[in-house]
């Protein structure tokens, strides 16, 4: 498009390019920065899409384009795609919609380094640099992609939750790293060498695919996180094969991000980064069902006018929801339950543990969906001293973050999760359809705990018997 | 080295600031958080347009274009369904009325 400005302003477009670049920077910053409080979120990512289009507005007029055909059908067909997407997604499968997004901003970083690699027809007129950026971006851009696509067959259940190994798997992977280095390193010598090439990109895509199948579904909240981490180091990549400042900085900005989150998901599950990658722990968290393990000890057994009756003489009732409550569809009628029993002036809270979604900050949004205000939605940390004080906790679909014996036992493998006290209130009532442990396999004492009830059931079916039961308590 | 030393400091640096910028968010914003970065990642939109809207190879134009499909799914997709999260997020009061 620069080809059509007068000559004048031809010659300082360069310079027009890269200021506006930097006002996209600026805005992007300035943008996530705003993404940090509830009241003002909305508006840093408007912020931050209007830095992209900035961006994307001024590299049109960049000398090097000279045709726009291609240009604007990837533009349309890519935004029909994220158009629809985007409106048709469920809030339950926003971790799967992330998962797929990411890998497809890893998968274009990847090819873009392949796009610039064939551009040049002579690649041995590439300068060492040039080469080990492109190496490095094809290498990590393809990891990103087809990891997050099996994260993606993970979380929507076409592939198995369970580890998936084969003996020698952490090996394997292993020399698969250490190849694809090698590989890169080849490359920057022998540019010429097609071979080495399409090795480097075939193998980094097989890793992508053998470092995520071993890792189980309720793990899948630290592997989005550290797959988002990577896309924007995949972009920051792709910045330095095509010298882009705005690149570079975005995708560090991103990496940042991702990074930060990993960190938060392994400490809220006790695990460190290496335990979760290479451990192979953990299976899908949503096999709820078969037997009771454990069955000489007595379990309290409650109904909806009991706990309908118990909590509208409470003071203060505190919510713990986990993933089984998503998975029941039944935030709205939580909601419609919360309203009744504020209607009666009882002090209604939410506690939320940090992996009670399936990725992180998920529960959030799901009450958001339901219009559960954000303010009175709280995390582990701010909510654990407000147990003592509190008269019932109504725990819905969630088992492992209420597990005391995180704190008790050491033998346990879930010793020194941080957990959520629950048992400090007077009263817990456990919404869930059996007895059955959850993902991690370990027994809850609290279930047979004296100051504990059990309401089994579905928990849409249960929520909506408790909220009949309170309008008839009226 | 010297361009490929330049570039590091800038990234280097930019995730210096991205570390302080995060590290405050709190959990209700996590997903958003997250999502939204993950749209700003598609910045590698531009690398995409570069090659795309080059001429001196129709094979690299044509992995430009593929790279343009992903990257606005990416950028498009990502910053409408964060809006549509952050939407959702009320307080108290906007709730009441």
């Amino acid at each position: 498009m620069g080809n059509f400005l007068p000559p004048s302003i031809q010659s300082i477009l360069p310079n027009i390019i890269q200021l506006c670049y930097l006002i996209a920077t600026g805005v992007f910053i300035f943008g996530i920065k705003r993404l940090g409080s509830p009241a003002t979120a909305r508006s840093g990512n408007q912020l931050a899409a209007l830095g992209m289009l900035i961006g994307l507005v001024v590299t049109l007029f960049d000398q090097q384009i000279m045709s726009f055909e291609y240009i604007i059908g990837g533009i349309v067909v890519g935004s029909a795609i994220g158009v629809f997407a985007a409106k048709k997604v469920e809030m339950t499968a926003m971790p799967e919609m992330v998962a797929i997004f990411n890998g497809f901003g890893g998968g274009a970083s990847a090819l873009v380094a392949w796009g610039e690699f064939v551009r040049i027809s002579d690649p041995t007129l590439l300068g060492t640099q040039d080469l080990i950026t492109i190496g490095l971006s094809i290498l990590i851009g393809s990891i990103t992609f087809t990891g997050s696509f099996i994260a993606f067959g993970k979380l929507k259940g076409f592939i198995s939750g369970n580890p998936i190994t084969f003996p020698g798997h952490n090996i394997f992977n292993a020399l698969l790293t250490v190849g694809t280095l090698v590989l890169v390193g080849l490359l920057t010598v022998n540019p010429a060498n097609q071979l080495v090439f399409w090795l480097l990109f075939g193998i980094a895509l097989l890793l992508g695919i053998l470092t995520v199948i071993p890792i189980g579904g309720a793990d899948m909240p630290v592997v989005i996180s550290l797959l988002n981490s990577y896309s924007g180091i995949a972009a920051a990549m792709a910045g330095f094969v095509i010298n882009n400042n705005l690149l570079i900085i975005s995708g560090a900005l991103v990496g940042a991000a991702g990074l930060i989150l990993t960190n938060i998901m392994c400490k809220a599950m006790n695990r460190t980064l290496t335990n979760v990658l290479f451990g192979a722990f953990g299976g899908s968290d949503s096999s709820d069902s078969g037997p009771a393990s454990d069955t000489d000890k007595t379990v309290r057994e409650t109904t909806p006018d009991d706990v309908a009756l118990q909590c509208t003489y409470a003071n203060k009732v505190i919510i713990v929801p986990g993933y089984g409550l998503a998975v029941a569809q039944a935030q709205h009628v939580l909601k419609e339950v919360a309203d009744k029993l504020e209607e009666e002036g009882v002090e209604v809270k939410y506690g939320i543990h940090p992996v009670a979604g399936r990725m992180p900050g998920h529960m959030n949004v799901l009450l958001a969906e339901a219009d559960v205000p954000y303010d009175q939605l709280y995390d582990r940390e701010q909510i654990n001293p407000e147990f003592s004080s509190t008269d019932v906790v109504l725990i819905i679909g969630a088992n492992d973050v209420v597990n005391p014996v995180a704190k008790t036992e050491p033998g346990s493998p879930i010793y020194g999760m941080p957990v959520m006290n629950v048992d400090d209130a007077d009263r817990t009532i456990i919404f869930k359809r059996s007895l059955n442990p959850g993902f991690a396999g370990i027994d809850n004492p609290l279930f047979y705990a004296e100051s504990n009830q059990m309401f089994f059931g579905d928990a849409k079916d249960s929520l909506q018997a408790l909220s009949q039961s309170l309008k008839d308590v009226k | 080295m010297s361009g490929l030393i330049f570039n590091l400091f800038i990234f280097v640096l930019a995730s210096f600031v991205g570390f302080e910028l995060i590290s405050k968010v709190p959990p209700t914003l996590h997903t958003p958080l997250m999502s939204g970065a993950n749209a700003i990642s598609g910045i590698t939109i531009i690398g995409a347009v570069i090659i795309a809207g080059q001429i001196d190879q129709q094979v690299a134009q044509i992995i430009g274009f593929a790279a343009i499909v992903f990257a606005t799914i990416n950028v498009v997709g990502g910053f409408m369904v964060t809006d549509r999260m952050l939407e959702m997020f009320k307080k108290k009061e906007d709730n009441d009325g």
